[in-house]
């Protein structure tokens, strides 16, 4: 039996504040990857959902309701949850069930619906972290991004100039996808003009909540060849978790760990989120044509470069403004237009990331198409201590 | 009205507060909010725990601020005004813990590496009187510690 798993379809409902059920979203979703794959849904025996915090119990147990959502047919089912790296999670459910040969086809779903403004405590229970950050200190997402922005510009002397560029980059490159909520292309001066969110990051700074949905079928390489989808293939992913002490201040925690008895680990936590999988996958940064990584702030996706190993820690800068991270470049990083784009729809974003992948090795990604494309990455981090990334290749 | 604490445990008060946290009385790593049950390094398998007051000072690690209201459970009233946070960074404990900047400090005077202490202000106020939280505020030059 082949190891060798390959996403054989991609599908995604756009993204966008449409008013329905996630559920809706992510029967669209499912239906658009099942017949980009060419499978029937009766021939797939695994659904792997990623859960929603944010739309009741049938968000908690998506293998169950996107099951039910296409009419039930028996097959195994897997409900994960990881914050902002549930769909990489499913993923990795949907994979090992698939090596294990427990099953022929799989799939996997993320869909959300999010509130307006900022995420907010999912409980109302002051033994919850991620409600007492809000009541004893105020400090909510964008205001982490805030300081991993401003701890950048410390490091390395990076300008709020810098962050717009990003935006300028990210909106450029998500003009034309027709699954982004946005498309509209920003200047540096709009950007830097945006109101204040958390200072260094303003408005457009920061990355939106949008509702979306994003799915995949997987299966082994000669399983593929029954059907008539275009297959890639996973060649790693990773789930991994901090190793002791994590000395990043992670969403919602109030401290890092102590590294009062063990030093710094040799790799920190972000950088081992992709690196991992590259290594499973046996590829070196420099071998990667495209990045789809989590640019909750615009500053973030400058220190993907560095966590991903595209440039030395300060060089993301440069790599920026040099070109090598649009088309033309030697990696182009976030060629779907990122979050920048869409906007965050927590389960589903991790999948999507995938979905954009998938295509760009096919060669089906339009007029956003990476030329010659690959190998690509995908780079994303949920509270908690989640790490999240996959390698495609063709 | 008196005051009380926005949480209880996290933190003491009086002329020289400081948050209260946990130290293994055996590799010495702390932790906070305080966790007496288990110790977070894996090397260690010690489960004596104790509480310990940490570092009332400590250096800016980073710094950001809240221009918009946040959701609940913030508290923010009719008369919401941004405040800043800091990361502060503690040298003998070797972690960052993160809190809002002290009342009256100027955004535009805060920097990375400066150092500030822990002081307990008020949050919020309800019909009970005031809540109150761990703020950083900026040691004044030539103060003494």
């Amino acid at each position: 039996m082949s190891d060798r798993i390959v996403v054989l379809g991609a599908g995604m409902h756009p993204w966008g504040k449409w008013g329905k059920s996630f559920i809706e979203y992510g029967v669209v979703a499912a239906k658009a990857a099942l017949k980009d794959a060419g499978v029937a849904w009766k021939d797939v025996d695994f659904v792997s959902g990623a859960a929603t915090m944010r739309n009741g119990y049938p968000g908690y147990v998506p293998g169950a309701t996107f099951a039910k959502a296409l009419g039930w047919n028996g097959a195994q089912i897997a409900s994960s949850y990881a914050a902002c790296a549930s769909g990489v999670q499913a993923i990795a459910a949907a994979r090992a069930q698939l090596l294990a040969g427990l099953c022929d086809v799989a799939l996997v779903v993320g869909s959300d619906t999010t509130p307006k403004g900022f995420l907010a405590a999912t409980t109302d229970d002051p033994d919850d972290p991620n409600w007492m950050r809000f009541r004893a200190v105020g400090a909510t997402n964008p205001s982490y991004f805030g300081l991993y922005a401003r701890r950048r510009m410390a490091e390395h002397g990076s300008t709020r100039a810098d962050f717009a560029a990003v935006k300028v980059k990210n909106s450029r490159h998500g003009l034309t996808n027709p699954y982004a909520r946005y498309r509209k292309a920003f200047t540096k001066e709009q950007v830097l003009g945006a109101k204040i969110v958390s200072d260094p990051l303003g408005l457009l700074d920061i990355c939106a909540t949008s509702d979306g949905a994003a799915a995949l079928i997987l299966c082994r390489e000669e399983t593929a060849k029954k059907f008539s989808g275009n297959p890639v293939t996973i060649a790693g992913v990773s789930t991994v978790t901090p190793q002791f002490p994590d000395l990043w201040l992670d969403m919602p925690n109030f401290a890092t760990d102590s590294a009062f008895a063990v030093r710094t680990p040799a790799r920190s936590f972000r950088d081992s989120i992709a690196r991992t999988a590259l290594e499973e996958a046996g590829v070196e940064p420099g071998d990667l044509d495209l990045a789809e990584v989590y640019d909750l702030s615009t500053a973030l996706e400058l220190n993907w470069y560095e966590n991903i190993g595209l440039c030395e820690p300060g060089g993301a800068e440069a790599m920026l403004h040099d070109g090598q991270t649009t088309h033309g470049g030697s990696c182009v990083v976030n060629p779907s237009g990122g979050l920048a784009c869409f906007g965050e729809a927590v389960p589903a974003q991790a999948i999507a990331q995938v979905c954009e992948v998938a295509w760009q090795l096919r060669g089906d990604a339009g007029d956003r198409q990476v030329e010659g494309a690959r190998a690509g990455v995908t780079g994303n981090q949920g509270l908690f201590g989640h790490g999240s990334s996959v390698v495609l290749t063709k | 009205m008196g005051s009380r604490p926005v949480v209880e445990g996290w933190f003491s008060e009086g002329e020289e507060p400081a948050l209260t946290g946990s130290r293994c009385t055996q590799c010495g790593t702390f932790a906070f909010p305080k966790q007496l049950a288990f110790c977070s390094n894996p090397h260690c398998d010690c489960d004596e725990i104790e509480e310990a007051s940490l570092s009332r000072r400590g250096t800016i690690w980073s710094y950001t601020n809240s221009m918009y209201k946040p959701p609940h459970p913030y508290v923010a009233g009719d008369d919401f005004k941004p405040y800043a946070l800091a990361a502060v960074e503690l040298e003998h404990e070797k972690m960052v813990i993160v809190g809002q900047v002290a009342a009256g400090v100027a955004y535009e005077s805060l920097a990375v590496g400066d150092e500030v202490e822990l002081v307990i202000e008020r949050l919020f106020s309800d019909d009970d009187g005031d809540v109150v939280t761990w703020k950083w505020r900026p040691v004044a030059e030539g103060a003494s510690s």
